[in-house]
């Protein structure tokens, strides 16, 4: 009888552990390795995603004339940088264009600098961009009209410290989801 | 005539009960889990000119009921499937906690959209007897 009330609380830990490590984001099931990309970066420098191993990277793809999704996702993470205090400094957002006519490197850091100083843009050729896109399964696709908007896909990457791909959160989260998974994952050994 | 009688009260009772039963008692599966999966031999399928749906293209999920989208490629080569790439034998777990409807590009699909409309928590008993009255008539038709 003791050992069956044992094996229930037991049970019952594992269950509460588990529920409490689930990720909000749609998990990868087994992660892979984040397919690695060398592009132009906002910050002067290539932006190589196997540069940032040992931290959490959070990527998303938009344009910074963006009026609808880039705004708000951005804005969430960098209130979702905000609250994670000094373990802020352990995750990199990395935002990746779809527009490169437009966002050169330098526009891309005056336009992520109003989020968080600490975003990083990354531009390149039409190529190089359509190449980390389909490594992605990100979609962005011109509008037609004077504006030259585009529609892309709003979701963004979780990458752990080790470079796999664990995650995606669909857009519409608040920052305390990323909070949550970004901090699950910093925990990771 | 009497006995006939007796036969129709017991259905009339039998009938609230199911009422009752359904308006009052929540609504739970064993798993939250709604799953879909690319078979093997999709895409050799799709190459061979068959035009292969995998995907609704509307998925309906429920807050507290079905609410966690299970993706599973089975098949031999990396899939679009739903959001994302996904490689064989890889799946996608995508858990929703707002209701809302959720538009998706996606090539497994012939028209390239999917759409994921999440509803709210069948909580008081008049949306519980309507979710299991819409349930039993989608199983039905």
């Amino acid at each position: 009888m003791k050992r069956s009330i044992l094996l229930l609380a037991a049970l019952l830990l594992c269950a509460a552990a588990h529920a409490a490590d689930a990720l909000k984001a749609g998990v990868f099931d087994p992660p892979r390795a984040a397919p690695d990309f060398t592009l132009t970066g906002s910050n002067g420098s290539d932006l190589k995603l196997s540069a940032y191993r040992g931290k959490v990277v959070l990527l998303g793809f938009g344009f910074t004339s963006c009026q609808a999704v880039c705004p708000i996702t951005l804005g969430t993470l960098g209130q979702a940088q905000k609250k994670l205090g000094d373990q802020g400094s352990e995750l990199q957002v990395l935002y990746i264009t779809v527009d490169p006519e437009r966002d050169n490197a330098a526009q891309l850091k005056t336009y992520l600098s109003h989020f968080n100083s600490a975003f990083i843009g990354g531009t390149g050729s039409e190529a190089q961009l359509a190449a980390v896109r389909k490594d992605y399964g990100i979609a962005a696709e011109k509008v037609a009209g004077p504006d030259g908007s585009y529609n892309h896909s709003s979701f963004i990457y979780l990458i752990d410290r080790a470079g796999r791909l664990r995650a995606l959160m669909p857009f519409g989260h608040v920052a305390d989801d990323y909070v949550h998974d970004v901090r699950i994952l910093l925990a990771e050994p | 005539m009497k006995a006939l009688r007796w036969i129709g009260l017991a259905l009339v009772v039998a009938l609230i009960g199911v009422l009752v039963w359904a308006a009052s008692t929540p609504v739970t599966f064993a798993s939250r889990e709604e799953v879909f999966e690319i078979p093997k031999g999709t895409w050799a399928r799709r190459m061979s000119g068959d035009k292969v749906e995998i995907l609704p293209s509307r998925i309906d999920l429920t807050l507290g009921v079905h609410d966690i989208l299970l993706l599973r490629n089975l098949d031999d080569v990396p899939q679009v499937f739903g959001p994302t790439v996904m490689m064989p034998g890889q799946s996608f777990r995508l858990p929703f906690e707002v209701a809302s409807s959720y538009s998706f590009a996606c090539t497994a699909h012939l028209s390239g959209q999917m759409t994921i409309v999440v509803a709210a928590q069948p909580i008081s008993a008049w949306d519980r007897l309507r979710w299991r009255a819409t349930a039993l008539w989608n199983a039905v038709t």
